[in-house]
């Protein structure tokens, strides 16, 4: 049981001869909360793409294993909506919310590949449609509440302050049933005490859904406090990796910090 | 109100005037050669149309108020942009009242029964058309509104309908209700081959390859006279029987009416029912974020293509209907123009709203046919009002409004993998 | 041969028409990505403004050669200006707005254009004074090659060149380059962007006048609708070049141009429209980068 859910051996991408990631290995364990840091512009994001399918990597294996059984299977090149199938969630960055859709219908398209009706059902909708629809919504409904958003539920994903659109993001990709949930800088704009929430949620999601969690973020304290391992990207190349607190004593990560005033 | 008018967009009301004024004469120099001047190339001679000039003139400077006005109102709405109006206000009250919605839809529903009883058979010729239209609308509003696929060959699939029937009724004497669904499938047919190699790409390629493919299809019409009759067309289609009987011109018009309802009804029908459905949801919000959207397991070209086939059946069904109302085709009804009518009822109407693309079409359609000497100007004003209702009111007449779904609160968070 | 060489400068000189209206399609598209539906209808204005001053030009009783310099002029300068304004009235109050937005305003200037000219002139097909001169050294070519082809193909050339040492040299043509690679930064280093665009729409514009008016005397009619078709066309050579790029443009009307041409030529003429929309199909299906293009992935 002790295998790697995410294994990914010497992942590169290429931008027109920009090198921005360059022979990455990373793995992830089940029910594991794995950081990924570095400094901007490190490929951090470009990671995430490579392995949700948005990029192709321009060479080296990304290899899933849901169950943990020891059976990976290769995933690269694979496209974005095959990959969420196969049970890898994520957020973006720059908030990517359905802007015009209210929050819980944001929620619902995630349950999308995890549901069947057709034009069929939906023009008929006959017993087993208006069965999955209404489950749909509950299971929505339920997850707008565990990330704190009950109050929102008929609200536009566009009118939402800033903070609650980061978890709206989060619960949609729940909604998909990831067995891995990536998270592109989610505290990111938020105040110290919401910081605080978003960590304490995040935990309880994994503990929760059994799920692991891989995450970027630059807030160090949120991070050291949090994560169970921590790998560091510099320039596209994974420098550093390890616990909290080897990697806070690993001199060539202070060095690749050092002149960030992050923190 | 008067001072926010004149001054909008301006410091004061003199810097508003020149502004106008510069406005006033740009476009003077702008329609100077085309307004103006009329050239015979053959006699060598020249008319000077000068007071044209005056109407640009005057109707620049005027409109440039409106134009600032305009703007600024919407830069004002920015911050509660989804103010309704009060046209839409009234809809949502009678629509979220039982008594009044029932009470709305049974007057609706007499007066579209009554019709054909009360005006005479021109009246409903023209209903006819117009009704046409709206099922056209609707099935567009499928693709560019829920999908937001901008397909402007919408038309082909029309035309496929109307000389499928056309056709096969000269030939077989194959009947109207037998050639219905038929014309529905040939459009899915003819959506998914046309879709399936283009949807993949950036959405802005669709509507240049739709555009092309309009124009292909009316060139085959024309050209491909053994089987189409080329430009003469097909005339003597048969009306629709009713259990076997033909009818007379009358009757049949007024049958033609009540199958058109009747068609209305079932497109509203299913549109209603796939735009709130996980389907119409997964449109919606693959024309919000594609990048998004595939990232939380939406296929894309299997969702576009759904609508754009979808769409398009639509148009094949509405096609078969249209030959049997004219009983004569002919390539000359299918050109770009019709596309453009079809897509302008729908952007006007508002994208993505069934009562929108109502209005939008009983507008479009119904007041050209009764301003009879404005019609030579219905293209020039349906594309002007295009930008402007893209530039200042991008959602329409009427807009479309979200669900709003019950949910059980039961209290039981989590048990995901359940 | 003869036929082929005859073809061959046909298709030449279709291809130079092409390249020119293509070039405002790719460089509008290169810096705020959209499909400028209304560019075929300002070569069709262009053609029309080179129409009415010839036309006004002939009753006084110019002289061949000046009428077709002053025609051209201007011509130029109305499309230009009916480019400029297009962009300020249609396109440029929809930044940042959705996707579908300016598209759509797009075909809704299209529609407006082709009907105002159709409204204020004629629906008919108006004939075209042949202003390009015969050359007494073109006669030996017999039929391959007419003087008025020989004309457009060369000025098509020194255009091209032209619009390529500007955009490469010139502070104005580098500043449109910046812009077409990253509009925030080119911002961000004090470029002014609204300037640039309005630029690329004058510069595009006058670009297809130049084509309207000369394809226009070499086939000696016009109609209010020639713009669509045309645009249709040049927008496929644009995609088939790779949009975006200048010198695909160039290459891919070349070879639209070419294929048109023998296509008509040997396989049949009833067919003209639909030889350019199956290239098209095909490029996207197999090459939807084009044959200069790069393939783009975007940012995320
Ligand atoms: N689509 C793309 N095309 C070209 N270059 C790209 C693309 N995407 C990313 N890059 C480049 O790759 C490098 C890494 O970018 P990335 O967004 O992955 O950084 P990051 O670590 O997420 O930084 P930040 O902390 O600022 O989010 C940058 O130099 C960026 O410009
Ligand atoms: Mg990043």
């Amino acid at each position: 049981m002790n295998n790697p859910v995410l294994n990914v051996k010497a992942v590169e991408k290429d931008f027109g001869g920009i090198r921005a990631l360059d022979d990455v290995d990373l793995v992830v364990h089940n029910k594991e909360i794995v950081a990924l840091i570095g400094p901007n512009g490190a490929g951090k994001t470009t990671f995430f793409n490579c392995i949700t399918g948005i990029y192709t990597p321009t060479g080296g294996d990304v290899l899933i294993d849901p169950t943990a059984e020891g059976n990976p299977r290769r995933i690269n090149g694979k496209k974005p909506n095959v990959v969420t199938e196969l049970g890898m969630a994520r957020t973006f960055q720059n908030i990517r919310l359905f802007p015009s859709m209210t929050a819980l219908e944001n929620v619902m398209i995630g349950t999308h590949c995890r549901t069947k009706s057709a034009v069929w059902g939906a023009i008929s909708r006959n017993k087993a449609t208006r069965r999955e629809e209404q489950a749909v919504i509950d299971r929505s409904y339920e997850l707008l509440k565990l990330v704190g958003l009950e109050k929102y539920v008929n609200d536009l994903a566009t009118n939402m302050p800033y903070g609650k659109q980061r978890r709206l993001e989060i619960a949609r990709a729940l909604a998909t049933d990831p067995f891995l949930l990536l998270l592109d800088e989610p505290a990111a704009g938020m105040n110290p005490q919401e910081t605080l929430d978003l960590e304490r949620l995040i935990v309880d999601i994994r503990d929760q859904f059994s799920i692991s969690i891989m995450l970027i973020e630059h807030d160090m304290k949120m991070v050291m406090s949090m994560s169970d391992r921590i790998y560091v990207l510099d320039y596209g190349r994974m420098i550093a990796d390890g616990t909290p607190r080897e990697i806070a004593e690993n001199p060539a990560v202070i060095k690749a910090y050092l002149g960030e005033s992050d923190d | 109100m008067v001072q926010f008018f004149l001054t909008a967009g301006c410091d004061s009301v003199g810097h508003a005037v020149r502004k106008s004024l510069l406005a006033a004469a740009w476009f003077v120099f702008l329609t100077f050669p085309l307004m103006v001047i009329k050239v015979n190339t053959i006699e060598n001679t020249v008319v000077w149309r000068w007071e044209n000039m005056g109407y640009v003139a005057v109707s620049i400077f005027l409109g440039s108020f409106v134009w600032r006005w305009l703007l600024a109102r919407k830069e004002l709405k920015e911050d509660n942009a989804n103010e309704e109006t009060s046209a839409e206000k009234l809809l949502t009250k009678v629509q979220s009242h039982p008594v009044l919605k029932y009470s709305a839809l049974a007057v609706v529903a007499l007066l579209a029964g009554l019709y054909p009883q009360v005006f005479d058979l021109y009246q409903t010729n023209i209903m006819i058309s117009c009704l046409v239209y709206i099922v056209l609308g609707l099935g567009l509003n499928i693709v560019v509104g829920l999908a937001g696929l901008l397909d402007l060959g919408y038309v082909a699939f029309y035309a496929v309908g109307a000389y499928a029937y056309a056709l096969c009724n000269m030939h077989w004497d194959i009947g109207f209700w037998y050639m219905l669904p038929v014309g529905g499938v040939l459009g899915t047919i003819l959506g998914v081959m046309l879709g399936f190699p283009v949807l993949r790409l950036r959405g802005d390629y669709l509507a240049i390859v739709t555009l092309g493919f309009g124009e292909i299809i009316r060139l085959i019409l024309e050209n491909w006279g053994d089987v189409t009759m080329g430009p003469s067309g097909i005339s003597n289609i048969d009306r629709p029987a009713l259990f076997g009987v033909k009818l007379g011109i009358t009757d049949s018009t007024i049958y033609m009416y009540y199958i058109m309802i009747g068609l209305l009804v079932f497109t509203i029908f299913c549109v209603n029912r796939l735009q709130n459905s996980r389907i119409g949801r997964a449109w919606l919000a693959l024309r919000e974020d594609e990048i998004a959207c595939q990232a939380m397991g939406i296929d894309k070209v299997k969702t576009k293509l759904l609508a754009f086939a979808l769409g398009a059946s639509w148009a094949g069904m509405a096609g078969v209907v249209f030959a049997a109302k004219t009983t004569f085709i002919n390539p000359a009804s299918f050109t770009f123009w019709e596309s453009a009518i079809i897509l302008s009822i729908v952007v006007i109407g508002g994208m993505g709203s069934i009562r929108g693309v109502i209005a939008g079409a009983i507008i479009l359609i119904l007041v050209p046919e009764y301003l009879r000497d404005f019609a030579e100007f219905r293209m020039l004003l349906f594309g002007a009002i295009m930008v402007l209702v893209m530039v200042f009111r991008p959602q329409g007449l009427i807009s479309a409004k979200r669900k709003i779904y019950k949910y059980n609160d039961t209290n039981t968070a989590g048990a995901a993998n359940e | 041969m003869e036929y082929f060489l005859e073809l061959f400068f046909g298709g030449l000189t279709r291809g130079s028409i092409y390249a020119l209206i293509a070039l405002g399609y790719t460089m509008v598209y290169g810096i705020i990505e959209l499909i400028n539906f209304a560019h075929g209808e300002i070569y069709m204005i262009g053609a029309f403004t080179g129409l009415i001053v010839a036309g006004v030009l002939t009753a006084l009783g110019f002289p061949e050669a000046s009428t077709l310099v002053i025609a051209l002029m201007c011509a130029v300068i109305w499309a230009a200006a009916y480019g400029y304004t297009v962009e300020k009235v249609a396109y440029k109050p929809l930044r940042g707005a959705q996707r579908l937005s300016p598209l759509i305003s797009a075909i809704g200037m299209s529609i407006f254009l082709q009907n105002y000219v159709m409204l204020s002139q004629t629906s008919d097909f108006l004939p075209f004074p042949e202003l390009i001169p015969q050359f007494g050294f073109m006669e030996r070519f017999g039929s391959t090659m007419s003087s008025s082809e020989m004309v457009i193909v060369v000025s098509t050339i020194l255009v091209c060149i032209g619009l390529t040492l500007f955009i490469k040299f010139t502070k104005l043509g580098k500043a449109m380059r910046a812009t077409a690679q990253n509009r925030k930064m080119a911002m961000l280093v004090g470029i002014n962007v609204d300037m640039v665009i309005s630029a690329t729409f004058v510069i595009g514009s006058s670009l297809a006048a130049v084509g309207g008016v000369l394809i226009a005397s070499h086939i000696g009619q016009i109609n209010y609708f020639i713009g669509f078709i045309a645009g249709i066309k040049a927008f496929t050579a644009a995609v088939l070049g790779g949009i975006g790029s200048i010198p695909g443009a160039m290459l891919g009307a070349l070879v639209l141009g070419l294929t048109e041409a023998f296509a008509t030529g040997y396989v049949s003429s009833d067919y003209e429209d639909v030889f350019a929309f199956c290239l098209l199909v095909l490029i996207l299906i197999f090459r939807p980068a084009g044959i200069m293009g790069k393939e783009k992935t975007q940012k995320v």
